[in-house]
């Protein structure tokens, strides 16, 4: 039995039950399933356009579902309000696509930010905790410059050491290794398998990088057509015989999602002279 | 015809629609005030970014205003025989007009636009959605700052305004006219009253707040795109102008 003023240790961090979200009469996901084991890395794989960041967004609070159950750490997300939602987002981190790390403070203050916002703690805390969650990420040597003397790669390991300043239950990471070069890639990919297991969080992490993230995820949702198209461990997503899931796996140009964008016919387009 | 009247209601309604936002938006910012004074070190930091670094413009400004006021007030004054009373012309008009209104104007263009392109910019690269994620109100630790900080500079640009625009009448009338020097001064000195200045200071602490508020609107929530921040920064400009001159019409009419 749980202890007063704790919450039962679900193996479930995230859970999303009959998830329904559309935008402008489009509609992202229509029934959506989906679970974030515990001290996992969880990836959320599909093509361009099909609500990968979506979903993250309604994880995290920023977007409430049209309908559905979205649970993370057993609070549904939907009913928190403002402060409950700001509590939640306390205990997760956010590597966001680009870092988005801000411009007017150098690397330190950057890392420094959610403990000075979050924390009395006294300053030389503040310099050791800063200093390890940068060493942890190989920028301790960058303490000092600002953000526009980044490369790509850089940010996006600052944005790291800032997003588990905190010491999060779960890390969540936006597209990590898009335009990264493969050292960088190597270097963010070793990071996120080894700051999950280190830190004992879970991780989940979306990207279209089939062969990257397969290496490192425990799990993979492959998501289509606002559903779950296929999950289970990389792996054997790789191996699937389903149509769907071959072509984006293997990254195959043409199959069941179509090369063309929904068009009138070709030559009637050509030689009607309609609207384009 | 009635596409026209169509087109009419439907902008009628969408600028009531802004104005509502707007007023929501000015709301949250003066019931976060008490809360954002305390973080003193951000709005001075913020007070040297919309202030001092608008000065050189603010004076430069100033100086020019000055001068064409004394240049212009002694040929009108000359012809009544009463150019002793240049100080006096040049001291109430900027202090009471020329002084809030030109340095709002100049706020707006140099100020005002640093601030939504800031805050615009901060919207397309996420960084305001990182601060979501960390729990961390933007409006409080982005925003009010910013706010506060123009609302405390404009007051202070438009006096420095107004003290180089006389320096720069006297420069004028005294120095290259022959005005006398004692006259210049005393006569300033004789007329200008308590209310006078209160009606400057006034007119400058309400300039300043819509200038603010109107950028940090706009930026905050510009379209976070290239051409949403422009298009951001350039509304700060226009909207901002306009208010300026219809807030200090209904002002000068309200301190008759």
């Amino acid at each position: 039995m749980p202890q007063a003023g704790s919450e039962p240790k679900d193996s479930c961090v995230v859970r999303v039950r009959g998830l329904r979200y559309a935008v402008g009469g489009r509609e992202i996901f229509s029934a959506l399933d989906l679970d974030v084991e515990r001290g996992s890395v969880t990836a959320i794989m599909g093509p361009s356009g099909t609500g990968k960041t979506t979903l993250l967004r309604l994880i995290t609070g920023q977007l409430i579902a049209d309908a559905g159950e979205v649970t993370v750490a057993g609070q549904e997300v939907r009913l928190l309000g403002r402060v409950g939602l700001y509590a939640l987002r306390r205990r997760m981190g956010m590597l966001f696509q680009n870092g988005a790390l801000l411009s007017d403070l150098d690397v330190y203050e950057n890392v420094a930010f959610p403990l000075r916002e979050h924390t009395r703690l006294p300053e030389p805390l503040i310099r050791n905790i800063v200093l390890t969650k940068l060493h942890a990420v190989g920028l301790r040597g960058a303490a000092r410059l600002m953000t526009y003397e980044l490369s790509g790669g850089m940010a996006r390991r600052v944005a790291l050491a800032r997003a588990i300043v905190m010491d999060p239950e779960i890390l969540i990471y936006d597209e990590p290794f898009v335009g990264l070069d493969p050292i960088s890639l190597g270097v963010v990919l070793r990071l996120i398998r080894e700051l999950n297991d280190a830190l004992g969080i879970t991780s989940i992490v979306v990207s279209h990088d089939v062969r990257e993230i397969s290496a490192v995820a425990d799990r993979a949702y492959l998501l289509s057509g606002g559903r779950v198209a296929a999950s289970g461990r990389p792996a054997s997503l790789l191996e699937s015989e389903s149509g769907e899931v071959r072509q984006f796996m293997k990254g195959l140009p043409d199959g069941p999602v179509p090369f063309h964008y929904p068009a009138p016919d070709y030559a009637e387009q050509l030689l009607g002279g309609g609207p384009t | 015809m009635r596409h026209v009247v169509r087109e009419l209601v439907r902008g009628a309604v969408d600028s009531l629609v802004l104005l509502g936002r707007y007023a929501r938006f000015v709301a949250r910012l003066l019931a976060e005030t008490p809360r954002a004074l305390l973080r003193f070190g951000l709005v001075v930091e913020q007070v040297y970014k919309s202030g001092a670094l608008s000065l050189v413009i603010i004076m430069l400004s100033g100086l020019f205003v000055g001068m064409v006021l004394g240049l212009q007030g002694f040929d009108l004054l000359e012809r009544f025989g009463s150019e002793e009373s240049l100080g006096t012309a040049a001291a109430l008009g900027l202090v009471k007009e020329l002084g809030p209104v030109v340095a709002a104007l100049l706020f707006a263009g140099r100020a005002g636009t640093a601030l939504a392109s800031e805050l615009g910019l901060m919207r397309a690269t996420d960084q305001l959605s990182a601060m979501e994620m960390m729990a961390v109100d933007p409006v409080r630790r982005v925003v009010m700052p910013r706010f506060l900080g123009g609302v405390v500079a404009m007051p202070l640009l438009a006096g420095i305004f107004s003290m180089i625009g006389i320096f720069g009448a006297q420069l004028v009338g005294v120095q290259m006219m022959g005005v006398d020097s004692g006259q210049f001064w005393s006569q300033m000195q004789g007329a200008v009253e308590r209310g006078d200045v209160m009606e400057g200071v006034v007119k400058s602490c309400v300039f300043g707040v819509a200038c603010s508020a109107i950028a940090v609107y706009e930026g905050y929530h510009s379209v976070p795109t290239a051409e949403g921040v422009g298009r951001a920064t350039t509304r700060t400009v226009v909207i901002s102008s306009v208010m300026v001159l219809l807030l200090d019409y209904m002002l000068t009419a309200v301190m008759m």
